[in-house]
């Protein structure tokens, strides 16, 4: 992936991070977009340690003036973006709650940051990668779209509507040269994780490692 | 501006209206920006400037604790260096020659915006307000503290402040412009669509259109200053393929056909290039063939360049027919198309 430049929204932990360092190693310059600006300083540190080239930008993607604020920047610092991997979500409030508890506002705010923000960034990102002939957009998904899980309704509705939506727009952009993915990492081992299910056992949950390199493969493959 | 109303609040597509001149029979048709694919043939090349619109215009601090606004004159380069216009007091809602000048700042005066700091390093001998500086930070915190602070330049004509969102083309992509590219802000991915399929092709330069006005008469009167663009090589040969097949290359706004004329002037080359070029009535165009532009009345520069199109008589006929007709002038107003 040499000379490709990578968008990563929730990037400073978990899998955003995993990916952030894996696409890094494999020669691509990464941005890294998420709220809090410590853990993103020590992720962009941590990369440019291993000599990967890597920028971080302190932005809430829930928020609709942060999106060019994102795309300006991220352009400016590593030039027109060529994948961009929408893997900021959040679960909402925690412990994970039934729908008839969940606060209006919460499930506003779980699909602003879990389907409008990547709606936003997408409409501002692909334009130019439509009239280039390529690019790679990327939803990261959660098993939560397709299954009913209760207390995971407010997350749930919200992985289920952002994969309807890359769906919608891969039929759109099908002929482009823009490809769009949804990968369903599975059950990682997580600060997120913990999060939902503090009392799962580690030992069975995937390290966010390892499906980096599986997901840097499949956008490898998607490239070629 | 005479005969002329600006629109002054961002307007859906939809209604955006497209008088299209022909040079040729001197016709003049009132239609619809929607309908342009209808105007064009296949062969045909649009090409687009994909300049992305800079949060260009911020506040600072000056010595003495002056307030100053700050309005980038092009993006800020690799070494965090820029050339800007300052501003006194006043706001985007006074008219930009009505304003006070800024205190005459000299090379090593600095501003302060927030925790970034940037040096005068150098004072145009066309007007002390135009200034080169250089922030003395990364680019990186540069880049952060525009994006925090800056707005997009604004017009005194406009009933409410604009936002990014409001400035940028559907297809904008490396933030070069200080000013919206502004002829292509009503066109749509629909539309595109219905070009291509209509056998029209498209291409793209990247130009960092400059400020439009600064309330300064020596530096207005220089306007447009040099200006970088980057044009690749798909551009070029798309450029070739088309005048081979007879096809038209028609230029969205006037900084496509600074972009192109400018380089066609020097050599046809792809890559980064900075234009100084200034077209009018008696340039001779050697790229494009036609033009896509906003409503612009005489006077402005971007009509100057209009006049390398078209002859004084259509383009005074246009511009007269279009103030009767109440078509919208500026930045989010209506669209000419000359072929």
């Amino acid at each position: 992936m040499k000379d490709i430049n990578v968008l990563i929204t929730g990037g400073s932990k978990g899998l955003g991070l995993a990916l952030g360092k894996e696409l890094a190693s494999r020669g691509a310059r990464v941005v890294l977009v998420a709220r809090g600006k410590d853990a993103l300083d020590d992720a962009v540190s941590a990369i440019r340690a291993t000599g990967g080239v890597a920028h971080g930008i302190a932005a809430d993607v829930g928020e609709k003036e942060a999106i060019h604020r994102i795309s300006g920047q991220a352009v400016a610092l590593i030039g027109p973006i060529d994948v961009v991997i929408h893997d900021a979500s959040t679960l909402g409030p925690t412990p994970l709650r039934p729908l008839l508890d969940t606060a209006c506002e919460d499930l506003e705010r779980v699909l602003a940051v879990n389907v409008v923000g990547p709606f936003r960034l997408t409409k501002v990102l692909a334009g130019p990668m439509v009239l280039r002939g390529r690019g790679t957009i990327v939803f990261i998904s959660s098993d939560a779209a397709v299954s009913a899980y209760p207390t995971w309704g407010a997350y749930g509705a919200s992985k289920a509507g952002a994969d309807h939506l890359a769906r919608i727009l891969g039929a759109e952009l099908q002929a482009t040269g823009v490809r769009v993915l949804v990968i369903d990492p599975g059950e990682m081992d997580t600060e997120m994780h913990a999060a939902a299910m503090p009392d799962a056992d580690r030992a069975s949950l995937a390290d966010p490692r390892a499906v980096a390199r599986s997901i840097g493969a499949r956008i490898e493959e998607a490239r070629s | 501006m005479i005969g002329f109303h600006p629109a002054t609040a961002p307007r859906p597509s939809t209604d955006v209206r497209l008088l299209c001149v022909d040079r040729a029979s001197g016709r003049l048709d009132d239609r619809r920006l929607e309908s342009l694919a209808e105007q064009l043939r296949s062969g045909d090349l649009l090409v687009l400037n994909d300049a992305a619109t800079l949060p260009a215009s911020f506040l600072a601090e000056g010595p003495g604790g002056a307030r100053i606004e700050v309005r980038l004159a092009e993006p800020i380069d690799s070494d965090g260096r820029v050339q800007a216009v300052l501003f006194g007091s006043g706001t985007w809602r006074d008219k930009t020659e009505d304003r006070p000048p800024p205190p005459v700042l000299a090379v090593g005066a600095r501003l302060t915006m927030g925790t970034e700091v940037a040096e005068i390093v150098g004072v145009s001998t066309l007007s002390p307000r135009l200034v080169r500086l250089a922030f003395l930070g990364t680019r990186e915190g540069a880049l952060a503290m525009l994006y925090a602070r800056g707005r997009p330049v604004q017009y005194a004509y406009l009933a409410d402040e604009l936002a990014l969102w409001d400035v940028q083309t559907a297809y904008a992509a490396r933030p070069w412009a200080v000013e919206a590219p502004s002829a292509g802000l009503g066109l749509t991915w629909s539309m595109l669509e219905m070009l291509e399929r209509r056998g029209v092709e498209l291409a793209t330069v990247t130009h960092a259109a400059g400020l439009s006005s600064t309330g300064d008469d020596a530096i207005d009167r220089a306007l447009p200053l040099a200006e970088r663009s980057d044009v690749p090589q798909e551009t070029i040969d798309a450029i070739a393929r088309t005048h081979r097949r007879g096809g038209r290359v028609i230029a969205v706004g006037t900084s496509v056909v600074r972009a192109l004329e400018g380089r066609a002037a020097v050599a046809m080359k792809a890559g980064a290039d900075v234009t100084e070029l200034r077209l009018g009535p008696s340039s001779r165009l050697r790229i494009v063939d036609g033009i896509l532009t906003g409503m612009h009345a005489p006077g402005e520069s971007h009509h100057q360049l209009l006049g390398a199109f078209a002859d004084a008589q259509l383009l005074e006929r246009a511009v007269q027919h279009a103030a009767e007709g109440a078509y919208l002038a500026h930045e989010l107003g209506d669209t000419m198309l000359i072929l």
